[in-house]
């Protein structure tokens, strides 16, 4: 691939001009730039907060918090996803929870979380994980259920049980499937961390954020608001390089397929 | 000594109406240690069910499947079948060699020099080279070739093949045959092979069970008398080939006009 189709010129172009219109408006009407100070002004803070490492230590326990709640919830909706997506019964038996607590807003849980956990970390990452095993779980339960019967019996016939066919079968042959939900967790995890730290939180970029804008400091505020959108990206381009490495056959089997 | 026993198996299938046909009925055959066999039989008439059956993979309505004097209540240890589907059969996220070394590691086998016999095997089936490839990357001819391999490290005592060269074009069959003679061969397995290719039956098999229309049972038992090893141009212009293609093709055709 040649370097000028990776660099889309155009999109960076129009990134340029609203800077420097955001910048020109900014500075020539000091009312709006009490609530949007200049972005050059922005900039400055991060360089500055980014010496005093204290924006570090958010971004931090932010970014563990993220973690905790990302990785356990995919351990727990992979694994249950894969039982509830090979079990009919299993399935039947949750069904109904499932399809009940599936369409409530994930943040409604907060105060159920502050209630039982109190204000801290338990509460936020327990939040975190319940959001994000919902598009996990039914993004696995959908792969394994449209696995080929013939994958399944393939299996069969060379004399492996129910628990290793669910291992090594049925977990790789769902995992396009799993990807998909895990991406779209992703973003939510984040979102769920962000808004957990705003509600409960003493420290971590959600609260940072809120905390400074409370105490009028905007150029900080919007130092943090632009750290947590850096970080949502960067995991983003984490997860596709992830996804790149690990799916190479998934990938390649398509590209082929569509010939 | 008969290393496989179907004793007047019967399999039924429920239909939406609430009554049941049946798919193939009281079918009853035996196949040797080390023998070669083929099951033909018209188009539909219950060949894959019958295997599946055999396989364990499918519980009959009546009759048994014995394998080495034990009864088959579940997939027998000993044996694998394989299928005709080879693209819907192997692993797509396993590499060629990776598919190969699942048959080893599904029969227990981990020891050091696994790496090497699924190496070995895939050299017999012709895939040197084609280790680090994925099964999408190949040909259908060298899928199924794929397939055969990952089923013989698993070394089974009897092979079930589900017409596993249906989907190949006619050179790249005739390749597999013989292939899949030098390896019955080298490896002394029990093959049992469905198809609905009467020469292919007589070209490969000792010995052939011809089945009738659906709901099928056995109509005929063909002893092969061509000699070994068999060789695609002198053993297709044999005289007894012609007369025995023409045998069987009479039972199956008069089958169900009478």
């Amino acid at each position: 691939m040649s370097l000028s189709r990776r660099i889309n010129a155009p999109g960076l172009a129009t990134f340029a001009v609203l800077l420097f219109l955001w910048e020109v408006s900014a500075r020539l009407n000091p009312v709006m730039g009490a609530y949007l100070p200049p972005a050059s002004r922005i900039v400055q803070s991060l360089f500055q907060l980014a010496f005093s490492r204290e924006l570090f230590t958010h971004l931090i326990v932010t970014l563990g918090r993220f973690l905790a709640g990302y990785l356990l919830a995919a351990m727990i909706a992979v694994a249950l996803g894969i039982v509830l997506g090979y079990f009919r019964r299993a399935y039947n038996l949750c069904e109904i929870v499932i399809e009940l607590l599936r369409p409530m807003p994930s943040v409604a849980i907060i105060p159920v979380a502050i209630l039982m956990l109190g204000i801290g970390n338990a509460t936020i990452v327990a939040v975190t994980v319940y959001a994000c095993a919902w598009p996990i779980l039914i993004n696995t339960i959908d792969g394994v259920r449209n696995i080929d019967r013939m994958l399944l019996d393939t299996g069969r016939t060379f004399g492996l049980g129910r628990w290793r066919i669910l291992r090594a079968i049925a977990l790789p042959a769902a995992l396009p499937y799993i990807v998909t939900g895990l991406r779209v967790s992703l973003s939510i995890a984040l979102i769920l961390v962000t808004t957990g730290e705003m509600v409960v939180g003493s420290s971590g970029l959600g609260f940072f954020i809120l905390d400074e804008e409370r105490s009028l400091r905007t150029g900080n505020m919007y130092a943090g608001i632009a750290l947590v959108s850096f970080l949502g990206y960067a995991l983003n381009r984490l997860f596709v390089w992830l996804d790149a490495t690990a799916m190479k056959w998934h990938r390649g089997m398509t590209a082929r397929e569509a010939l | 000594m008969a290393i496989l026993e179907v004793e007047a198996l019967s399999k039924s299938y429920r239909q939406a109406g609430g009554e049941s046909t049946p798919a193939i009925q009281e079918i009853s055959f035996q196949v040797d240690q080390g023998e070669f066999v083929s099951l033909v039989g018209p188009s539909g008439c219950g060949k894959t069910t019958l295997l599946m059956c055999m396989a364990g993979l499918l519980a009959p309505s009546g009759g048994r499947v014995v394998v080495k004097g034990e009864q088959v209540a579940g997939p027998p240890r000993n044996l694998v079948l394989v299928f005709q589907e080879y693209n819907r059969s192997l692993f797509a996220w396993r590499t060629v060699l990776g598919n190969v070394l699942f048959g080893l590691e599904a029969k227990g086998n981990s020891s050091r020099d696994t790496e090497k016999k699924a190496k070995h095997l895939l050299g017999l089936v012709g895939l040197e080279g084609f280790e680090r490839h994925y099964p999408w990357e190949l040909s259908g001819g060298m899928q199924q070739r794929v397939a055969i391999a990952r089923a013989l490290a698993y070394e089974p005592e009897v092979l079930l093949m589900d017409e596993p060269f249906g989907s190949v074009d006619a050179m790249t069959r005739l390749e597999l045959e013989d292939s899949l003679l030098k390896l019955w061969k080298e490896l002394c397995t029990t093959i049992l092979f469905v198809t609905h290719d009467i020469e292919e039956a007589i070209y490969l098999s000792d010995r052939i069970q011809v089945l009738g229309r659906r709901p099928s049972r056995v109509i005929g038992d063909v002893v092969v008398p061509l000699s070994r090893p068999r060789d695609q141009l002198a053993t297709r212009a044999d005289g007894r080939f012609m007369e025995l293609r023409n045998e069987i093709y009479r039972q199956i055709s008069g089958d169900g006009v009478s």
